[in-house]
């Protein structure tokens, strides 16, 4: 097990390498001399001169690179070529909003999905089930931002129940801050669920086919625990895959998102960092991501052991 | 009779205590479209920044007001010497930056001194290029001596770019904006909000707003719900697109639709061929129907033009016609320029709709005329680098937004690569002359010359959507400057 776990520790070590030479070399070929656009169409080229200097823009590349990786491994990520704060600053304003978000998204999508896979592979073919299977389908096809603006029409608009977008921020108190991130969260989880439905009911179906699903019905237990106990626990591993994929999608992959509701998060910071040109910014938040993305997809490889003991002798 | 009169009264005080426990609202939410990265207006182009704390926070010596006039500021006086060269400047008393420190005339030479200095990263540098000096007098007065007369001084000390800071805050005014205007700044949550509040200690009128939050709403499917449910109160510079009508049949807002100073143009590389030559400009500005591409702009708004000068201007000369849209003339023009089987060509479209869209009906248009124009995307950091830098570009569309800025064909190296001995003497004219007659007469030559020559088509003036409560009074029709002044907004009932 500790063998397991450090090995995947190396290579996720590993994948970090490359990918800060990857974000940085490839930020460098793009076009956009970021002191440029700061300064603008009237600017001289002086002041452009002066701020490139200000912006440690002249040093040579491989300087650049050292003094960048260099600090990451001392925690310190550089600081903003645009807003003039540590990039750590901006990062830790914007996941009190995203990591908030994803988390009700997934609690969300979650709680939806895995009971109504639950029911509907238990009732294959039934009418229910048909149901279930035609309103997936609609959730994984509706696209997010349309669902998103329908609910700000009826919601914000119509009723003016609940803020049209915005983030008030956590100081101005928890109910108002979590009233900004309801339809968002809803609107972000419901083709998640769609999906993760799905992935549960056709899981199931596949375990219930199995010997011990008879063994435990022959041995007289009732439906709800061989369903619980010993289908959904061997059907979890392809569920918990998509899980940890959609954990990372919501993190960072939610612009759209952040968009129809104009919620300060992760996803416009990084959209903003690069029509800007803010290379720090850029590579470090995506350096951040990426070891979030790569520490995700550990614990979701050490749930599988949990779940399937089997694992953890092989490993 | 008595009683009555006693009646009356009582009525008339609970009136006015009525009035008073009913005051209108005093906070505002205000929409904008992009963040600025800072909040210092002397060290970036962004015009996000003015439009959060222009007029609001910081104040110039001059300012300029809605109607693109020129008004004292923190100047309340000054004079100019007859040989032109030297601007005396009386200073308000009582202005006090936000940090309680006073302004005085050391603040003065301490902004403009940093402004022109080696290290400035001011991004209208060049306007400050023609100080000689800049000598403080006594703690109310100010002198500034310029190299050369400039007609516009007092214009230009009125911009964002040349608002007064203070010596001891000027290096985080980026971060924590510290001003002279009506209003401080109180916080700023990156990507959401920034928020001002009203300064008691304000030299000059005192503001109605007590509390005033910008809004970053990138996207126009959000700033129209935002708008109808109320959170937003106000957008000075709204993305509507097809939302419009939508908005203006809501009886509690306001949908106003004003002039901007943004010259739209379609520019030519006016160095490289085929564009070298005067028939082909020529037959480019005959083949395209202004019209059309205004309907076709996303926004359906704007002002056809025929060279560089807002229609809103009183130096505007009406030249829409000089090439009116004449597929057959274009022709002659092509074949007068030996190009009668057309020719090829690129077309970089930063990201604005107005480009993006506007763009497409060009080529359609172009391709009647048998010239094949492709089209290329490019963001605005793409096109600063290499269409304006490097002037890599055959044709593109922009709006060129600053206030009086026929100077920049005569800049030598700007992106047009568009020199006329004739207009460059006018513009070293118009440089030093004060005389509104004088300059009015010189700024038409130059429109004219401007409009023979093509050096870019000109194809409308930018319109500015606000849209606001109906209940908010005093927000500014048009944009003479990009600047949301909010010292005369209040709520009225």
């Amino acid at each position: 097990m500790t063998l397991f776990v450090l090995k995947r520790l190396g290579v996720g070590l590993l994948t970090l390498v490359a990918a800060s030479i990857v974000v940085f070399a490839m930020l460098e070929v793009v076009p956009g001399d970021p002191a440029r656009l700061m300064l603008g169409m009237n600017a001289t080229e002086d002041a452009v001169a002066a701020l490139r200097e200000q912006m440690g823009l002249n040093q040579p590349l491989a300087v650049r690179y050292l003094a960048w990786a260099g600090g990451m491994l001392t925690g310190d990520f550089g600081r903003s070529y645009t807003y003039p704060v540590p990039v750590i600053d901006l990062v830790a304003e914007r996941l009190v909003v995203s990591l908030p978000l994803a988390l009700i998204a997934l609690f969300l999508s979650t709680t939806i999905a895995i009971p109504v896979g639950l029911y509907s592979a238990s009732r294959r073919g039934s009418a229910a089930d048909t149901f279930v299977m035609g309103a997936t389908q609609l959730g994984v096809a509706i696209p997010n931002f349309w669902f998103a603006l329908l609910l700000v029409y009826v919601f914000a608009v119509g009723l003016r129940l609940l803020p049209a977008g915005g983030f008030p921020g956590w100081g101005a108190g928890f109910w108002p801050a979590l009233k900004s991130l309801i339809m968002p969260a809803i609107a972000l989880a419901l083709p998640q669920a769609a999906i993760l439905a799905r992935v549960t009911r056709s899981a199931l179906l596949e375990v219930l086919g199995e010997d011990y699903i008879r063994t435990a019905r022959a041995k007289g237990l009732p439906q709800n625990r061989v369903m619980w106990r010993h289908a959904l626990r061997n059907a979890l591993i392809p569920v918990l895959t998509i899980l940890g994929l959609q954990f990372a999608f919501l993190l960072a992959g939610t612009i759209i998102i952040e968009n129809v509701f104009y919620l300060p998060g992760l996803g416009r910071l990084i959209f903003q960092a690069i029509t800007q040109r803010d290379l720090i910014v850029v590579e470090s938040v995506v350096m951040l991501l990426a070891a979030t993305v790569i520490i995700v997809n550990l614990l979701v490889d050490l749930s599988y052991a949990i779940v399937d003991p089997r694992l953890r002798v092989r490993a | 009779m008595k009683l009555l009169k006693t009646i009356l009264a009582a009525a008339a005080l609970s009136l006015t205590l009525g009035t008073a426990a009913f005051a209108a609202r005093t906070d505002l939410v205000v929409g904008v479209i992009l963040e600025p990265p800072h909040l210092d207006p002397t060290a970036g182009a962004a015009a996000a920044i003015d439009e959060i704390v222009y007029a609001n926070v910081f104040e110039g010596l001059t300012r300029i007001d809605a109607q693109g006039q020129v008004q004292p500021a923190l100047a309340e006086s000054w004079s100019v010497s007859d040989d032109g060269l030297t601007y005396t400047f009386k200073l308000r008393s009582g202005a006090k930056f936000h940090d309680g420190t006073s302004f005085e005339a050391d603040d003065v030479k301490f902004s403009l001194d940093r402004a022109r200095g080696e290290n400035s990263t001011n991004a209208q540098k060049g306007l400050f290029a023609g100080i000689e000096s800049v000598d403080v007098i006594d703690p109310a007065t100010v002198a500034v001596k310029l190299k050369a007369p400039e007609g516009l001084f007092a214009w230009n000390m009125g911009l964002g770019d040349a608002v007064m800071v203070a010596p001891e805050t000027a290096e985080t005014n980026k971060e924590r904006p510290v001003g002279t205007g009506p209003f401080k700044f109180d916080s700023w949550a990156k990507g959401s909000s920034v928020k001002l509040v009203k300064s008691d200690a304000y030299w000059g009128d005192p503001v109605a707003l007590e509390k005033v939050e910008f809004r970053i709403i990138p996207d126009a499917a959000a700033a129209v719900p935002a708008l109808l449910s109320g959170d937003v109160q106000a957008f000075p510079n709204a993305p509507l697109g097809d939302a419009r009508p939508q908005l203006e049949a809501d009886p509690r807002l306001k949908v106003v639709i004003g002039v901007t100073e943004g010259e739209t143009l379609l520019t030519m590389n006016n160095k490289k061929p085929p564009f070298d030559k005067l028939e082909v400009r020529q037959a480019i500005a005959s083949a395209i129907d202004k019209t059309a591409v205004i309907a076709g702009n996303g926004s359906g708004l704007g002002t056809p033009i025929g060279s560089h000068m807002s229609p809103a201007s009183p130096d505007y000369v009406d030249l829409v016609k000089t090439y009116p849209y004449d597929v057959a003339k274009a022709k002659e023009y092509l074949k007068a320029a030996g190009l009668e089987n057309g020719f090829k060509a690129t077309l970089k479209l930063p990201p604005p709709p107005y480009a993006r869209d506007g763009g497409q009906v060009i080529q359609s248009q172009l391709r009647e005329i048998g010239v094949d124009v492709e089209i290329i995307p490019v963001e605005w950091a793409d096109w600063l680098s290499k269409v304006f830098t490097e002037k890599d570009f055959d044709m593109t569309i922009v709006s060129h937004t600053e206030a009086n800025d026929i100077d920049i064909y005569s800049r030598p190296g700007y992106y047009f690569q568009y020199q006329d001995p004739e207009f460059n003497e006018l513009m070293d004219e118009l440089k030093v002359t004060n005389d509104a007659a004088k300059r009015h007469d010189i700024l038409a030559a130059a429109q004219k010359i401007l409009a023979h020559d093509v050096p870019a088509v000109f194809l409308f003036e930018l319109a500015k959507v606000g849209v606001w409560d109906a209940k908010l009074e005093g927000m500014w029709e048009n944009a003479p400057i990009q600047a949301t002044d909010l010292t005369k907004v209040r709520w009225v009932d």
